[in-house]
């Protein structure tokens, strides 16, 4: 009979990692669509940290000497009726798009993460309840429910945020909470349970981990979704508000008043915007394949 | 040797759409200071059930306790607050798991799991914690404690889980740990490390041990004392060496008849036990291994036999206990 003190040594397994320079080109291989995604969203990230210096036009200041210049030299996409360079205003809505995209996106995974884990863990009544509250707004789509909340609220940036949060909260909320369903059968939450954690804790640091997978996935998939409601929001007037360079409020003006005489006014943040959710889109889609092992078999 | 644990009277019923389940029915047995108690029976009997009830994590619903008084160190742990359990399990009572390769978090780290428990019950610091869980893991069988600590349970096979789950019921200094099939998932030669590890630090430490097995051999070779159940009750209670050498239950008997011994020729036939362990949902007032017992009369289908003393300390639920004794041999 072996003793207790018989050791079992594994230090060779460390040697067997492999270099995260070699993973991160195994992954631009296997996943070119996602690498092309992940390569938009870090030049938009790029570009909305960077704006003041990428550019030395001021997105705001009105330049009447140049209204509607067409793309040349000085303004490579031209400039608005009020004379301000576009290319400026498509970087700076950069920041605006991105900093609304995921505050909201954050925002309504989280919240639906911790209600989601909190309902399949209590299961029952509380679990009922909170399907059919999940239930009702569901029911809503997405841009109605949004609209709601900002004709109740009124419109502005912080609002916008709230308006995009609560109709993604039930969305994750579903989700998470069925693949926390099958965590909660695993015996180590209750042998988190054996070793007298309270609810909380066993929630937040013993589930929540586990399902980090289909949160990372909603996570990327809202923020290109929370980019484009926050443009439609503002494009119908309820979002962002001039002078701020919001993508949206650009397509607005330049769609409705010059998409014969100057359509470089709307081309242009109409493509950000499309790029951007893209972009975010096809992250999101590889961050999937990725992290469900079931895909990654294939 | 003082008492530890009382259970007396215990019910446990899950009250399901096919009806009333009695998984555990009207049990008694107690567990002294540092000694080693097995429960005994086949799958579904209620033994699972019944120590699960002794730290309240019976699912409601369906489950419940629905009588008896669980008595530690004094307190009954029936009447104790959700707060007050909590501050018992895991730190008074610990409990190791059938399946150690899911009863660890394999998102956690092996160190945060371990001081986790430490820092939260007895309120150490995270370097002190983190210092005891590097000897926890000595006093396992786990060198190399430092780099171990920063491992995930992926890293470890299944025979060392188990060591780390031994180490983390441990890690509080418990007076009873209940471990439920510790080694039903692992390679039988594991199984003997587990158990020899198990014993010798419960020795070592004076923690009582109750190990909830179907596994005869486990009994034979670590247990002080044993109980037999069967369909939610206890039907006999004995030392081992009694359980063993002269069972006085027929349940008992068809056990010890149907596992190869070493300690028996081997030309011996090993004998099941015909048929089907009864529906919880449907005992009636007789006895339960009737239908299964080839010592059956028709007292037996009248009133259900008590559990009582043949001797010694030795008690056996059934109406012809006495006579069993000469047919043992005859069975095996």
């Amino acid at each position: 009979m072996a003793t207790p003190q018989a050791v079992i040594d594994t230090s060779e397994l460390d040697q067997l990692r492999i270099p995260l320079r070699t993973q991160l080109w195994r992954l631009v291989r296997k996943q070119p669509l996602g690498a092309a995604g992940a390569f938009i969203v870090i030049i938009m990230s790029l570009a909305a940290i960077f704006a003041n210096v990428i550019t030395s036009y001021n997105p705001v200041a009105n330049d009447l000497a140049s209204m509607l210049q067409s793309p040349e030299a000085n303004h490579w996409m031209g400039t608005d009726e009020f004379g301000r360079d576009i290319l400026t205003r498509v970087i700076y809505g950069a920041r605006t798009a991105l900093s609304i995209g995921l505050t909201a996106a954050f925002l309504g995974a989280t919240g639906g993460l911790v209600l989601g884990v909190a309902s399949a863990y209590f299961g029952g009544i509380f679990d009922l309840i909170t399907q059919r509250i999940v239930d009702v707004l569901m029911a809503f789509p997405l841009i109605i429910m949004a609209l709601a909340v900002v004709a109740t609220l009124g419109p502005g940036a912080q609002n916008v945020i709230i308006a995009i949060t609560i109709p993604f909260i039930p969305t994750c909320a579903r989700v998470v909470r069925s693949s926390a369903l099958a965590i909660r059968e695993i015996p180590y939450v209750d042998a988190a349970r054996a070793l007298g954690f309270s609810h909380a804790r066993i929630i937040l640091r013993h589930m929540v981990p586990n399902v980090m997978a289909p949160y990372l996935i909603m996570l990327s998939t809202f923020v290109g979704q929370a980019i484009l409601l926050e443009a439609v929001l503002s494009y119908l007037g309820m979002g962002v508000q001039d002078p701020t360079p919001a993508w949206g409020l650009m397509l607005k003006g330049g769609a409705e008043e010059f998409l014969e005489s100057a359509p470089w006014v709307s081309i242009f943040p109409g493509l950000a915007i499309s790029f951007a959710v893209f972009g975010f889109n096809l992250f999101g889609d590889a961050m999937r394949d990725v992290l469900d092992p079931k895909m990654r078999r294939d | 040797m003082a008492k530890l644990l009382e259970i007396e009277n215990l019910r446990t019923q899950f009250f399901t759409a096919d009806g009333v389940v009695r998984a555990v029915d009207d049990v008694t047995y107690d567990v002294n200071e540092g000694e080693t108690v097995a429960l005994v029976g086949e799958s579904g009997c209620g033994k699972s059930v019944s120590a699960l009830s002794i730290l309240r994590l019976i699912p409601w619903p369906p489950g419940r306790i629905v009588g008896g008084s669980i008595r530690f160190l004094g307190k009954d742990l029936l009447q104790l607050s959700d707060p007050e359990i909590r501050r018992v399990r895991g730190h008074q009572i610990a409990m190791v798991f059938q399946e150690p390769m899911t009863s660890l978090n394999p998102v956690l780290t092996i160190g945060l799991q371990l001081t986790e428990t430490m820092q939260y019950h007895l309120g150490m610091s995270n370097e002190q914690a983190e210092k005891r869980a590097v000897e926890l893991l000595r006093m396992v069988g786990i060198a190399d404690g430092e780099r171990r600590l920063q491992q995930y349970p992926h890293h470890f096979s299944g025979g060392m889980r188990q060591r780390v789950m031994i180490a983390l019921a441990l890690s509080c200094e418990p007076k009873l740990i209940i471990a439920d099939e510790p080694t039903t998932a692992l390679d039988v030669t594991i199984q003997a490390q587990i158990l020899q590890l198990m014993k010798d630090l419960s020795n070592r430490m004076g923690v009582a041990l109750m190990i909830i097995t179907h596994n005869l051999g486990v009994v034979a070779r670590y247990a002080d004392r044993v109980n037999v159940m069967y369909a939610g009750k206890i039907v006999e209670e004995g030392t081992a060496e009694q359980i063993y050498h002269s069972p006085k239950h027929p349940y008992t008997i068809g056990l010890l008849a149907s596992v190869p011994r070493m300690d028996q020729h081997r030309g011996r036939r090993l004998v099941p036990i015909e048929g089907q362990p009864p529906d919880l949902t449907k005992l009636d007032n007789g006895c339960a291994y009737r239908p299964r017992c080839r010592w059956a009369f028709d007292r037996c289908a009248q009133a259900i036999p008590p559990l009582e003393h043949v001797g010694d300390g030795q008690m056996s639920a059934c109406f012809r206990k006495h006579e069993l004794g000469d047919d043992v041999k005859a069975a095996s």
